[in-house]
């Protein structure tokens, strides 16, 4: 009995995110944002052999940041503040690999456009039920409080439609942690192959974007890339329960547009989404 | 120097040495290998109650096995087979021969950490194990590695006529991701990063122990503002991940408002980790010489917080353990018994519930510790999971009466001479052992330094101690109490492996 009080006396806590932006932590960054219009600069090479995980490239003293490797770790933006912003903004999950690339300067809108609507027809029979199988496949386990957050009462995401299954053979989407172990490559292929289609993957963490830290080696595979084909990636060390949140919403095109504030289940392009690109068209089953 | 190394000649007089600590009542830390040119150096830490001791031998290259001090030490055994997978070196005489870390296939290279070796990619041997009991009836459950739920992977093989279990085994190779291999040759600076990613539930407490060793070999101290800023972080995370076990055994016990509760709780407190220093998991606050900033919130601002916090998660707690449902399911559920707790050493909740209430965070003080007063907790000699329930919420209190006194003495003392929240850390040779209480257990960095290049790091996470015992907490307990024994355990698989 006392219990049921105690359930209802704090009202409400769950965010509105995403019909409405989440005021949530000014001091949380969840990405590094490059300033496309910085003068060209010998020096940045420098900051670019500091980064403890090779994310930032430079070109033409321009430099680039690869935020499927980046962990946060700050060190560039500590260096050339005018260059390198820590940004707090959570939307950073991208569909296609390459668009990890900050700023984005090659324009393949045609292949994005492919890549993008492909997905979208995969996942429209989807509509409004979606059912994510996780998988570890390596991850330092702090991936994993983050995944099991979305369930709590704040993200909530059983009020969009969104449940954790046990089941492989139920579930739509697979959301992968974990650099890739070379004991995982078999289970998570297992995993992927007995899920029924239409199927989507998410890569969540730099760790399965990339290896992150610890990259590859004699047990691990550099990102889950080769072992399952990612559709969706999610950056952060570990990522953010928001920055989740909007990966599995953006993998099933149930991001809310301005046509459809209600997050309506239409594949419509999210907006203020950049197009996807690059990867090779996925087969539309 | 914070421990001292005493050199075997032989093997035979390294065991028996090692042997001889533990019977006067030293406490078993570790087994290590660490590669010396084409040598290889065993060493073995054990603890009296203030400091540390280091046995050492050398293997000459050549030489691929040892006496096994798993017969006189039952707690070095799954350090032996940890030994076997990386280095390839056999304990002779050790009972288990199964490979653990990673089951490399027959005649394939080892990696060595520390000795430098390149090695490329390698498949792991994945046979199953073949069943230890037969008889009408008896099937074998293989639980994982991909497990029902969000869960880290690892395979439990539970072997069952129906009910109860009369044998468990771990495989916990899956996620093995060569972390140790990894350190070679990084700089400091990025190994901080590393450690902090070993085991990312504990991501403070690595830190502070991977950079109290750094802070040994160079010689710096860290500002006294710098060590209650480490203690903060650090007590949150503890905060944080017994909350975490708390919450699972809600969820197991189907207390489901409880739960609820709980999980907000524990959002907010990683929410308040990230308002301090920008990373839910404390991340990119401690660094070699201090830490890198101070917190971003004033001391008015985190008390207040923290008295919030501190009366909801009481209240909740409280009437937590008046609910007889929940109680129910957790007393003499998992005995660990105290007199195996005490000969395999144990380590923090798991170790506290059966009797062995070291805490190096009063024992070996490190950070602010040393100044900070907190209550000796009762010793509990039950074993079962209730008793780590309760040790795991009194240590909850102890961490929140540890955080006002940090924020107190932060806040008399101001900023650290210069400003400086970091001391430089000048390039150095030598190794030393650095330690942490994380909220598993005792946490040991074994590194060797040249220069600024790190040349070998063993981490040792309690979780992987801990999981060692957890096959031997199944004494009368039937499947269904299998979820509140492992989450009783609160251990980390990352931190098991590597």
């Amino acid at each position: 009995m006392p219990w049921i009080t105690r359930g209802l006396a704090r009202g409400i806590v769950t965010t509105g995110y995403p019909r409405r932006p989440d005021g949530y932590d000014p001091g949380f960054c969840s990405s590094i944002v490059v300033d496309p219009d910085h003068d060209a600069d010998a020096s940045l090479a420098e900051v670019a052999a500091r980064c403890p995980t090779d994310a930032i490239s430079v070109v033409d003293g321009r430099a680039r940041l690869d935020r499927g490797r980046c962990v946060l770790c700050g060190r560039c933006s500590a260096l050339r503040p005018d260059v390198f912003r820590l940004d707090p903004g959570h939307e950073t999950s991208v569909i296609g690999r390459s668009e990890l690339v900050v700023p984005d300067i090659d324009d393949d809108d045609a292949g994005l456009e492919v890549t993008r609507e492909q997905l979208a027809r995969r996942v429209k029979a989807l509509r409004r039920s979606i059912h994510i199988r996780h998988v570890d496949a390596g991850s330092d386990g702090s991936d994993e409080w983050e995944v099991a957050a979305l369930t709590n009462p704040i993200y909530d995401v059983q009020r969009l439609g969104i449940y954790f299954t046990a089941s492989p053979r139920h579930a739509d989407v697979l959301l992968v942690t974990g650099l890739g172990s070379a004991g995982m490559v078999q289970p998570l292929r297992h995993t992927y192959d007995v899920m029924p289609h239409p199927k989507v993957v998410i890569a969540a963490g730099v760790d399965a974007a990339s290896g992150g830290l610890v990259g590859s080696g004699y047990a691990a595979r550099g990102g889950i890339d080769d072992l399952v084909p990612v559709d969706v990636y999610v950056p952060g060390s570990p990522p953010s329960p928001f920055g989740l949140l909007h990966g599995i919403l953006l993998s099933v095109g149930l991001l809310p547009t301005k046509a459809n504030p209600g997050a309506g289940s239409s594949p419509e392009r999210p907006t203020g989404q950049p197009f996807p690109e690059g990867s090779p068209p996925r087969d539309a089953r | 120097m914070t421990h001292e190394t005493a050199t075997a000649q032989t093997p035979e007089a390294f065991i028996s040495s090692v042997t001889d600590r533990v019977n006067r009542g030293n406490r078993f830390c570790g087994l290590f290998a660490s590669p010396r040119d084409h040598d290889t150096r065993l060493l073995a830490v054990v603890a009296s109650d203030e400091r540390l001791t280091v046995d050492e031998v050398v293997l000459p290259a050549g030489v691929s096995e040892y006496p096994s001090l798993t017969p006189e030490v039952p707690a070095a055994a799954w350090y032996e087979r940890e030994i076997r997978d990386l280095y390839g070196l056999d304990a002779v005489g050790q009972a288990q021969p199964d490979p653990l870390i990673f089951p490399f296939p027959s005649g394939s290279e080892r990696p060595r950490p520390g000795s430098g070796d390149p090695l490329g990619a390698i498949e792991p041997d994945t046979t199953p194990l073949p069943a230890h009991l037969s008889g009408e009836g008896v099937f074998t459950i293989p639980y994982g590695p991909v497990r029902s739920g969000v869960f880290e992977s690892i395979e439990y093989l539970v072997e069952t006529p129906g009910e109860d279990i009369p044998s468990l085994r771990t495989r916990v190779f899956y996620k093995h991701r060569g972390v140790e291999k990894r350190f070679e040759n990084m700089d400091v600076e990025d190994g901080v990063l590393l450690a902090e990613r070993v085991e990312g539930v504990a991501t403070v407490a690595h830190a502070i122990a991977f950079c109290s060793a750094i802070e040994r070999i160079v010689g710096v101290e860290i500002s006294p503002q710098s060590g209650m800023i480490r203690v903060i972080h650090a007590e949150l995370e503890r905060v944080a991940n017994h909350l975490d076990s708390t919450l699972r055994h809600t969820e197991t016990a189907g207390q489901a408002v409880a739960y609820a509760r709980l999980t907000t709780h524990k959002e907010r407190v990683l929410r308040l980790r990230s308002q301090l220093c920008g990373s839910r998991f404390g991340r990119g606050v401690v660094v070699p010489g201090g830490v890198t900033a101070p917190l971003r919130l004033d001391s008015g601002q985190l008390l207040a917080a923290l008295t919030e916090l501190e009366s909801s998660i009481r209240d909740d707690c409280r009437l937590l353990l008046a609910t007889p449902s929940f109680i129910d399911r957790l007393r003499s559920t998992g005995i660990l018994p105290p007199e195996l707790a005490t000969s395999c050493a144990a380590l923090g909740p798991v170790g506290r519930g059966s009797g062995q209430m070291e805490d190096v965070r009063f024992t070996r003080p490190y950070a602010g510790y040393r100044h900070l007063g907190h209550q000796v907790l009762e010793p509990r000699i039950d074993g079962d999971a209730l008793a780590r329930q309760y040790i795991r919420l009194e240590e909850m209190w102890g961490a929140f009466h540890l955080i006002r006194q940090a924020a107190d003495e932060l806040d008399r003392a101001g900023s650290p001479r210069g400003g400086r929240w970091h001391e430089v850390v000048e390039p150095a040779i030598g190794e030393a052992i650095g330690w942490a209480e994380a909220p598993q257990g005792e946490v040991l960095y074994l590194v060797e330094l040249d220069g600024l290049r790190l040349r070998r790091v063993k981490p040792r996470s309690a979780s992987f101690h801990n999981l060692a015992l957890f096959p031997s907490a199944f004494p009368k307990d039937i499947l269904t109490d299998f979820a509140f024994i492992e989450a009783s355990f609160g251990l980390s698989i990352a931190g098991v492996v590597g």
